[in-house]
Parts: C-alpha cells; sequence; structure tokens
C-alpha cells in the first residue's frame, strides 16, 4: 500500500468527476507527481468543479511557457525563488490570501514570507530543502561535510551526481565556500567555478532526472538532492537492499517553498480561490503531502499524515541544522551564475 | 475531378500551395520572430527588450570575464564543434549500417518490402525517451552488457566497463534514434532501380564493387543525401541524448539553446545561435545544390 | 566480355545479391528491437524501479489502464500524429509532385529551402517561437494549436521520402497512359500515385514517429488539457521512470504490431498490381 501512496494515480477520478455537477473546470499546472489523486477527488466531489490537470517539469520551463503567452491555466505553481519575476514581470494577478477562510492555519513561519510579503498573490504549498544524499553502505562513514561532495577523495571518485540546473549547485557552493547567495563578486564567483571545474572529472552525470536510480544501481555515491525525492529514494532503495541517506551537512541545506498563484488571463479565477483555500485546510494538505512526500505549511496537517512520512528524516530538519533560503538573484548575480554554468559544462 | 487545371503553372502553384502556406505562414514567420529577437537585447527574466543590439553575437566569440573584461573565448566555438562532430558521426554510423539494410530491403520480393518497412518503423512508434531509458538498461551499470563480464568475473561487483555517460553512448543513442530517417529514403530511392537494367549495366564494369560504385551508388544518391540530411540535422540540435546516455558533462547546441532560453533566460543568445546554426545549415545545403549541378552538367557531355 | 574475362562460378549469383547481407540484416533488426525487448521484459517488473528486477507482476498493467491522465494523453497523442501525418503527407506529396512534374521555374532551390526549413531550426527555437507568434494572432483552437505545429514540423519529413522516390522516377508510364487518352486525374491515381506508394509511405510513416516522439514543441504549445503522451513522460522522468511507464508503451506496441499485422493481411491477399 506504501508505493501506493507514493506513485498513487488517478484511478477513477473522472468516474467521480463525472458523476459531480458541472460547476466549472480548474485548470491547474503542476509539476509532475506532484498532486494528490485522492485530494483532486475529494475537491471535486465537494465542490463539483472539474479539475483538468497539466504538468510540467521544471520553474524554468513553467516561466518561458507563461513570458512567450500560453494562456488557459487558473493555477500555477512556481518555487519562491520564481515567485518575484513572476510578479514583476505581471504574469500573475492578486489573490488576497489572507481574506481566505483557511488561511488561519497556515503555520506563522509561512505567512508573509520574504517573497510575497504582503501575501497578495501567493498561498503557500509544500516546502522542503535541497543538500546531497549518499550511499552510507558505499560511502562507509556518515556525511558531514560538503568537502566530500566539492573535493572528493579516492573513495567517492568519478561516482558524483550534480544538478542539471545550476542554481542550486551554486547556492550549495556557496554554502561550502562560506559565500553570500546570489554573489555578485567575480571573485567569489571565480572560486565557485574552480570549484565545479575542478570537480567535473569526478562527475558522472548532470541530470536532476532519476537521481534515486543512479544511486541505487551504485553509479553515484553522493548525488546532489531534494529531500522529498530522495524520501522516495530511501523506500525504493529499502526495496532492493540498498540504504539512502539524506546528510544535513554542518554547512547547512538550501530552502525552498513552492506556492499557489493565478496567472493574469485566468478563466475561473474564482474557482481557483475556492482551491486555494480548500488546500489550505490541515487534512486536504495532509492529504497532498502523503502523495508528493514534501511537508507542508498548515498547523495540524501531520496528523493527517502517514506515520513514515511524518516522521522521515528527510522532511524534519534537525534542531541543531541550518536552512538557508535562497532568493530570486539579480540580473547581475544571475548573469554571473550563468557564466559559471556554461564556464563548467563547455 | 475528372480533370485538373490544365495551365502547368496554375496547377503547380495549386499544388504548392499548402505546403507552402502551412509552412510560411507557422515557420517562416516565427523563424522571422526568432531572427529579430536575436539582434535585440535580453530582459532579465526571459523575453526581450524592444532595442537594437549586436550582444548576442558577440557573445558567440567573446566572452565577458566574472569582472566584465571582454575576452577572446572558443567555449562557444568548442560546443558548435563538438556538436557537429558528434553529428557528423551519428550520420556516418546510420549511413554505415542503413544503406545495406536498405539495400537489402529493396532486394527482397515486393510483398516483403513493406513488411520490413514496417518492422523498422514499429520500435519507433514507442517513447523516444522510454527508449533512450532502455538504453541506460543496456549499457550502465550492472546491465544487460556488463551482466556476463560480472558473472565471469572480470568485473569485480562494484567495477564498470563505463559505457554509460560517455560520448561512445551519446553516438550509439543517436544512431539508433535517428537510423530509420536514414533507412527509409534510401529504400526508397532504391526500391524504384530495375535491377535487371541495372545487371545489364553491371556488365559492362570489371568488378561487382565497380558496378556497385558507378551504378547503385549514383542511381540512389538522392536518398543516400535525404537521409544524410535528415539525420546530421537532428542530430545537431538533438539534447535528449547528450542529456540522458552523456550525462549533460558537455553541452552540445541543442542543450546549449535549449539552456538559453530556459535556465540563463537569454533568448537572444539563443536566438543567435539558432540563426547561425541555420547559417551554418544553409550554406552547407547551398554548396552541396551547386556541386550536385555542376556534376550534372559534367554527366550530360 | 566481362563473362571472358573473369571465370565465374557455374551458378552465379544475380548482380547485387550480396553474402551476408541477410545477416547484416538481421544483426541490425537486433539493434533496433534489443532496447525494446528490454522495454517490454521490464513493464513486467514487480518492483517501483525500472531498473532492479524484484519479480514478475502484471500490476503495472492494470494501473496504466486505469490511470485516466495516461489514456487521455495517449489518446491525444494518436489524435495529434494521426491527422498531422494525413495532412502532411497529403501536402508534401502535392509540393514533391509539383516540384518534380511541374518543369523548372524560377524559385524552384528557394521553395525546396522553405519546404525543409523545419528540419534545420532546433526544436527548442521552433518551440518558443511558435508559442510566441500564437499567442500573438491570438490562435487558440485547443488541440488544433499542437496538430498545426505538427503538420508543420511533419511536412519535410514526409517530402524528403516522396521526393528521393520522384527524382528519376521513370515517367514512360505516365506518358503512355496520357497517350492513351487518360485524363490527368487518372493517368495520377492509376499510374503515378501507384509508382509513388512506397515513397508516400515512407514518409507518412517518419511523419507519424516524428509526430509520435515529439515532446518540446508540443510542451510549448499545448494548452490546458493538451498534454500528450512524451510530454506527459517527459515530466514524469524527474521523479525516475517507474515501469508504469514500460507497460503504457508496451501497449503502444501492442497496438501497432496489431494494426501492422492487419495492413499485412490485407495487401497480402490482392497481391502485386501495387507497385509497379
Amino acid at each position: 500500500m506504501k508505493t501506493m501512496t507514493f506513485f498513487g494515480l488517478m484511478a477513477g477520478s473522472s468516474l467521480i468527476a463525472g458523476a459531480a455537477m458541472a460547476e466549472g473546470t480548474l485548470n491547474l499546472y503542476n509539476w509532475t507527481d506532484y498532486t494528490s489523486p485522492e485530494m483532486i477527488d475529494k475537491f471535486e466531489a465537494e465542490t463539483g468543479i472539474d479539475v483538468v490537470l497539466d504538468t510540467y517539469d521544471s520553474n524554468e520551463t513553467l516561466l518561458a511557457k507563461m513570458q512567450a503567452g500560453a494562456t488557459g491555466y487558473d493555477i500555477i505553481v512556481p518555487s519562491h525563488n520564481f515567485v518575484p519575476i513572476f510578479i514583476s514581470e505581471g504574469l500573475v494577478q492578486k489573490v488576497d490570501a489572507t481574506q481566505m477562510e483557511n488561511f488561519a492555519n497556515v503555520q506563522d513561519r509561512w505567512k508573509n514570507p520574504e517573497w510575497d510579503p504582503d501575501q497578495q498573490y501567493t498561498v503557500p504549498f509544500h516546502w522542503g530543502s535541497a543538500s546531497v544524499s549518499y550511499r552510507p553502505d558505499l560511502y562507509g562513514k556518515e556525511l558531514t561535510s560538503y568537502g566530500e561532495y566539492f573535493e572528493p577523495s579516492e573513495n567517492v571518485k568519478g561516482r558524483i551526481g550534480v544538478f542539471k540546473t545550476p542554481e542550486e549547485i551554486v547556492n550549495l557552493a556557496h554554502l561550502y565556500l562560506g559565500q553570500d547567495f546570489c554573489n555578485e563578486n567575480p571573485e567569489e564567483m571565480q572560486k565557485v567555478q574552480d570549484l565545479l571545474v575542478a570537480q567535473k572529472p569526478d562527475v558522472v552525470a548532470y541530470s536532476s532526472e532519476g537521481m534515486n536510480d543512479r544511486l541505487i544501481n551504485g553509479d553515484t555515491i553522493i548525488t546532489s538532492h531534494w529531500n522529498g525525492y530522495s524520501f522516495k529514494g530511501r523506500k525504493l532503495a529499502e526495496e532492493a537492499g540498498k540504504e539512502i541517506t539524506y546528510a544535513y551537512p554542518e554547512e547547512g541545506v538550501i530552502g525552498w517553498s513552492d506556492s499557489l498563484m493565478i496567472p493574469v488571463g485566468a478563466e475561473n479565477v474564482e474557482n481557483a480561490k475556492i482551491f486555494m483555500n480548500f488546500i489550505m485546510d490541515p487534512k486536504n494538505m495532509g492529504m497532498q503531502s502523503n502523495f508528493a512526500g514534501y511537508g507542508g505549511p498548515i498547523e495540524g496537517q501531520r496528523e493527517f499524515m502517514n506515520a513514515d512520512l511524518r516522521d522521515a528524516p528527510e522532511i524534519n530538519v534537525p534542531e541543531d541544522a541550518k536552512m538557508i533560503f535562497s532568493f530570486a538573484c539579480n540580473e547581475k548575480s544571475q548573469k554571473l551564475i550563468d557564466r559559471v554554468w556554461t564556464n563548467v559544462l563547455r | 475531378m475528372a480533370n485538373l487545371p490544365s495551365n502547368p503553372a496554375l496547377r503547380r502553384t495549386l499544388s504548392l500551395a499548402p505546403a507552402l502556406g502551412i509552412i510560411g505562414i507557422f515557420m517562416l514567420i516565427p523563424v522571422g520572430i526568432i531572427a529579430v529577437f536575436s539582434f535585440l537585447e535580453a530582459k532579465s527574466f526571459g523575453g526581450v527588450v524592444w532595442s537594437f543590439s549586436t550582444d548576442a553575437y558577440v557573445q558567440l566569440l567573446y566572452e565577458r570575464a566574472l569582472d566584465d573584461s571582454l575576452i577572446l573565448s572558443p567555449g562557444y566555438l568548442i560546443i558548435i564543434w563538438r556538436s557537429f562532430l558528434l553529428a557528423g558521426i551519428a550520420m556516418l554510423c546510420c549511413l554505415v549500417v542503413g544503406f545495406p539494410v536498405a539495400y537489402f530491403i529493396s532486394r527482397q520480393p515486393l510483398q516483403h518490402r513493406n513488411m520490413w518497412i514496417l518492422l523498422i518503423t514499429i520500435p519507433f512508434w514507442t517513447n523516444q525517451l522510454v527508449r533512450t531509458f532502455a538504453w541506460i538498461i543496456i549499457l550502465g551499470r550492472n546491465g544487460i552488457i556488463e551482466a556476463p563480464f560480472h558473472w565471469v568475473g572480470i568485473l569485480g561487483s562494484d567495477d564498470t566497463l563505463g559505457l554509460m555517460y560517455s560520448n561512445f553512448a551519446i553516438a550509439v543513442g543517436l544512431t539508433y534514434t535517428f537510423i530509420p530517417l536514414m533507412v527509409l529514403p534510401i529504400y526508397a530511392s532504391l526500391e524504384k532501380l530495375d535491377f535487371t537494367l541495372v545487371e545489364a549495366a553491371a556488365d559492362l564494369y570489371s568488378s561487382k564493387w565497380e558496378a556497385f560504385s558507378k551504378v547503385i551508388i549514383p542511381l540512389s544518391k538522392p536518398g543516400i543525401i535525404a537521409g544524410c540530411l535528415l539525420v546530421f540535422i537532428p542530430s545537431l540540435g538533438a539534447f535528449i541524448q547528450p542529456d540522458l546516455l552523456g550525462g549533460g558533462k558537455n553541452m552540445m547546441l541543442g542543450t546549449l539553446v535549449q539552456f538559453q532560453f530556459s535556465t540563463a533566460r537569454n533568448w537572444p543568445f539563443g536566438a543567435a545561435i539558432a540563426m547561425i546554426l541555420l547559417a551554418a545549415v544553409v550554406i552547407f545545403l547551398m554548396i552541396y545544390a551547386r556541386a550536385a549541378r555542376g556534376q550534372q552538367k559534367m554527366e550530360l557531355h | 566480355m566481362a563473362a571472358i574475362e573473369h571465370s565465374k562460378p557455374k551458378k552465379r549469383r544475380a548482380f547485387g545479391e550480396v553474402p551476408g547481407l541477410g545477416a547484416l540484416a538481421i544483426a541490425f533488426m537486433m539493434f533496433l528491437y534489443l532496447p525494446i525487448l528490454v522495454l517490454v521484459v521490464y513493464s513486467f517488473n514487480a518492483g517501483n524501479i525500472v531498473m532492479v528486477w524484484t519479480g514478475f507482476s502484471t500490476d503495472w498493467y492494470a494501473r496504466a489502464f486505469a490511470n485516466e491522465d495516461i489514456r487521455k494523453a495517449a489518446i491525444n497523442s494518436l489524435v495529434v500524429a494521426t491527422s498531422a501525418t494525413a495532412i502532411a503527407t497529403t501536402c508534401a506529396t502535392l509540393a514533391a509532385l509539383a516540384l518534380a512534374r511541374g518543369g523548372s521555374f524560377k524559385g524552384k532551390g528557394a521553395t525546396v529551402g522553405v519546404i525543409t526549413l523545419p528540419l534545420m531550426v532546433p526544436e527548442i527555437v521552433t518551440a518558443v517561437a511558435m508559442l510566441v507568434f500564437f499567442s500573438n494572432i491570438g490562435l487558440n483552437f485547443g488541440l488544433g494549436n499542437v496538430i498545426l505545429a505538427h503538420v508543420t514540423f511533419c511536412i519535410p519529413f514526409a517530402f524528403m521520402p516522396i521526393r528521393a522516390r520522384l527524382d528519376g522516377m521513370d515517367t514512360t508510364l505516365e506518358q503512355a497512359s496520357r497517350d492513351l487518352y487518360a485524363s490527368d486525374w487518372e493517368t495520377f491515381r492509376l499510374v503515378t500515385l501507384p509508382q509513388l506508394m512506397p515513397g508516400v509511405l515512407a514518409g507518412a510513416m517518419l511523419s507519424f514517429v516524428i509526430s509520435m516522439d515529439d515532446f518540446i514543441i508540443t510542451l510549448m504549445v499545448a494548452g490546458a488539457g493538451d498534454t500528450t503522451l512524451p510530454v506527459y513522460i517527459y515530466s514524469m522522468i524527474r521523479q525516475g521512470i517507474t515501469p508504469e511507464i514500460n507497460a503504457v508503451s508496451s501497449i503502444l506496441l501492442l497496438f501497432s504490431i496489431v494494426l501492422v499485422t492487419a495492413y499485412w493481411f490485407v495487401t497480402r491477399t490482392k497481391p502485386d498490381g501495387k507497385n509497379r
């Protein structure tokens, strides 16, 4: 049954949707494998609104598509560092989450976040962290620093995995080097570049997909990873008699948070707001967490979460671990990041 | 419907209209937009600012160092070279394998030929990503190729041949992906050859090889050219194989353009690379067309 | 002459029959079908990871059938690929005929250039360019947008084999037909088209394959509810590919094999007269 929760599918969802009274539709545009079918069924049954789900693979795809003028979606789910971009580019409209009935359920730490200080545009969704995961059985000890990741010892040489896009990996390098995020200092960025170029010969793949596959079959011993994804990986590895551990290195981990937003030009704004209010209910968000494998921002949702996820080390940041949120970098530092990345991969 | 328009020019125009119309509107205009984009300034978060700039083209050859000084940089040229090289290798592999197969099929009894062609296309009715993933299982660590080595004990339990995440894997992936694009056009041109005539002509030559190279190759040339173009050009812009099988370690043109449009959010630069790629292909085609025309004249004399 | 100069074996091989070609063709088929075999075998994997075999199970098929999203995406894909192939192949055949039989005219080279243009532009550029264009002119036919995009990039793929077939195709039969007072249409339908058929078939096959595989252009151009199978799969691999995708692919494969077998039996019952 566990696996059903993780890879649960849309069995029967259309039957229920078809039976419900037609109260219009909601075009939800969300990350793949990130929308709980049970939660959607419940929403459709309660409201009679028909949900049409489409999926995308990255913030970049979402942004490029919205910039090019795509329409038809009522809810999109960008990450926190993209939220200010969507706002400043005029791609989203105000939702005024504070006026919603269930907004009171949101934990204080997720109210009025840095990326949307007045809570005008966003409703908080899952949050999590990025760090590295490793195979303790192959690595042989506990991973306590990014040192072994960026400057691998003989033991892990040639068996390192890195994300495909630079945002998180450059930030991990900043953490390791003790620098600020969104760095505009060319000399510090040069150090980041040197570090990543030196690491390259030991990298098996720059890919943000299939990290669990590579960890499990031993292609990589240490790889950059997201917490919820790593949680799923740990479960898969257990099936295959292997181990995967999500590390909380002493330098800290990178925090992220996704938000629900309504694009300009959405046709079903009211339905989108009904959905936003719906998801801020502890039971519904708990259901959603069970499927996605990530924690959420709603007070009391824990009691609706499966025990293994609720207590998973991946989603419960240890007391003594640092979690630092990245934010949207300005143009200058973004350009530096892109140049570093091009220089690494050319 | 009994008769088509009798005026040949009118008939020609009408026949060309649908294809030209569709491509003209939905391809030529968008490409024009991209050409314009390549001369504009990048907006910080994707999109363009409407002011003229050649930055995108300057960026190809010169690099701003991290401290903003302009230095000549071979970085992108290396990427372009690598892409041409891999696409060329993929094209050659496809040709070397594809031609004999197309030839073999064209020599089969009539009713078997279409069957063979269908057999060749069937694997490609499954998704490209899934097929590419299957290659990971074949080439990868503890994969199907490595398995016998592990049994025999040549490879230790934690060793690998390192076939995956390499240029070799990219070449295999590209060849596999694009081979039907080589076989089908060659087959289409070989199939129409009248082999009794070919055989008669062949008697004029002293060896089979000579007959082959002087009769069959020239006659199937349109198919070979079509196949080579159909393989080479998409290979240049490919990015699934470099990403999934090559491990994304070295950028290719496809990944570079992709990167500029998505992650780096520099649309003008992405557009400029695309225009250069387009220009390279067009020049290549024009040289070929001129050479082909010259050769035809030679043959007439 | 040649027969005198070279002492040939008694049982003379027909020219063009090269020994070992059959073996090569079979090896080639193995190369083609090995990944497909792997794909099908691993669709019966009981575990959640494609690459680690944990036992036999048909669960993934049950799930694939029950998965409304996958089914919807597969139907979208089939609709798009079938319509795009039909339209693109028709356009390409007409264009190829006009170019091969229409005599020479000014701008012939440019015409070929325009028709093959979609081949030369990297997919991501086409994708962004089309989306910008579609949204600027307010074109919004839902799945129709996707079909239009697919027709556009399928035309050159259909065009190339047809053109290759037409190049140097014997015109004596066509002339004979006209000499016998057949109308142009009859000549086309009864003489040219049957001769051209292998090229048309090859072109249509290519279009279909290309359309079924495309995701980057579709990903961009598709609107709400227009997700096709490749787009679905592409976004799904972010979480690691599960045997479910293999199961879906196997089902599609079975579907196409059934179609092909049916086609084979139909064409076998009325032999020949078709190609020459």
